[in-house]
């Protein structure tokens, strides 16, 4: 019994329908059913995982490979003022993320960026908030010092 | 319904009685269907960032599912004006 929970479970995270009409209990759980109770995990784990940290991306690849150039522009918008330490999620890892965050953010595209649990917009949004210098006010009030500050301050 | 540049443009000058519109179809530089798109709108007077595009989004709805890439600059015709002038 332990060992189908988990691959349940397990399944349920890889977005996979491995276990289709299997019995559990006695009840038969149709593959439309699975996918729904994945699909609304998807959507209560985005609540958890906006909030945990300050900065949070949803991206194509990673900070470090970045796979899309809207999202590569993120990641070096953030990098342009030294803010490293943020949560990147790469959706194209997991297509129920992928799909999940567009409907938790009511955003079709990616990347996605969010401080302190709020959604803030996507690459032009990003990329205009830098340009207008509302960036820098939007880190500050996150409680982190833009590193342009300081490079201005040194010229 | 074929998603082109062309039907973009049309339907935001018509569902947010945009100004000007300048939709460019960016697919030949990305791996799949992408657009561009520059809209001076009145109707983003007063409104962030984020509520212009959310506008947009909405007016394209049926669009962007099938749409992978979407870049959009939102102005006001003041704004456009500024810009131009630059």
């Amino acid at each position: 019994m332990n060992g189908l929970i988990r691959t349940t479970a397990r399944s349920l995270w890889s977005g996979s329908v491995s276990i289709l009409s299997r019995p559990v209990d006695g009840r038969v759980r149709t593959a439309s059913a699975r996918l729904l109770c994945a699909a609304a995990d998807i959507q209560k784990d985005l609540g958890e995982m906006v909030k945990k940290d300050k900065v949070v991306v949803f991206m194509k690849g990673t900070p470090g490979q970045p796979m899309c150039g809207f999202s590569n522009a993120v990641v070096q918008i953030l990098r342009m003022h030294g803010v490293d330490d943020y949560a990147a999620y790469n959706v194209l890892e997991d297509q129920d993320l992928r799909q999940g965050v567009k409907v938790f953010s009511n955003w079709p595209t990616i990347p996605q960026v969010y401080f302190n649990g709020e959604f803030v917009g996507g690459c032009d949004i990003l990329l205009q908030m830098h340009q207008n210098g509302d960036l820098v006010e939007e880190l500050k009030k996150l409680g982190i010092r833009s590193a342009l500050l300081d490079a201005e301050e040194s010229k | 319904m074929a998603v082109t540049a062309d039907h973009i443009r049309n339907k935001l000058i018509k569902e947010l009685e945009a100004v000007h519109v300048e939709v460019e179809d960016t697919s030949s530089n990305k791996c799949s269907t992408s657009f561009k798109a520059l809209v001076v709108s009145s109707q983003f007077e007063g409104k962030q960032l984020l509520q212009r595009h959310r506008m947009v989004n909405a007016c394209l709805a049926k669009e962007l599912e099938v749409i992978h890439a979407f870049e959009q600059k939102t102005l006001t015709p003041e704004q456009w004006e500024k810009l131009k002038s630059q």
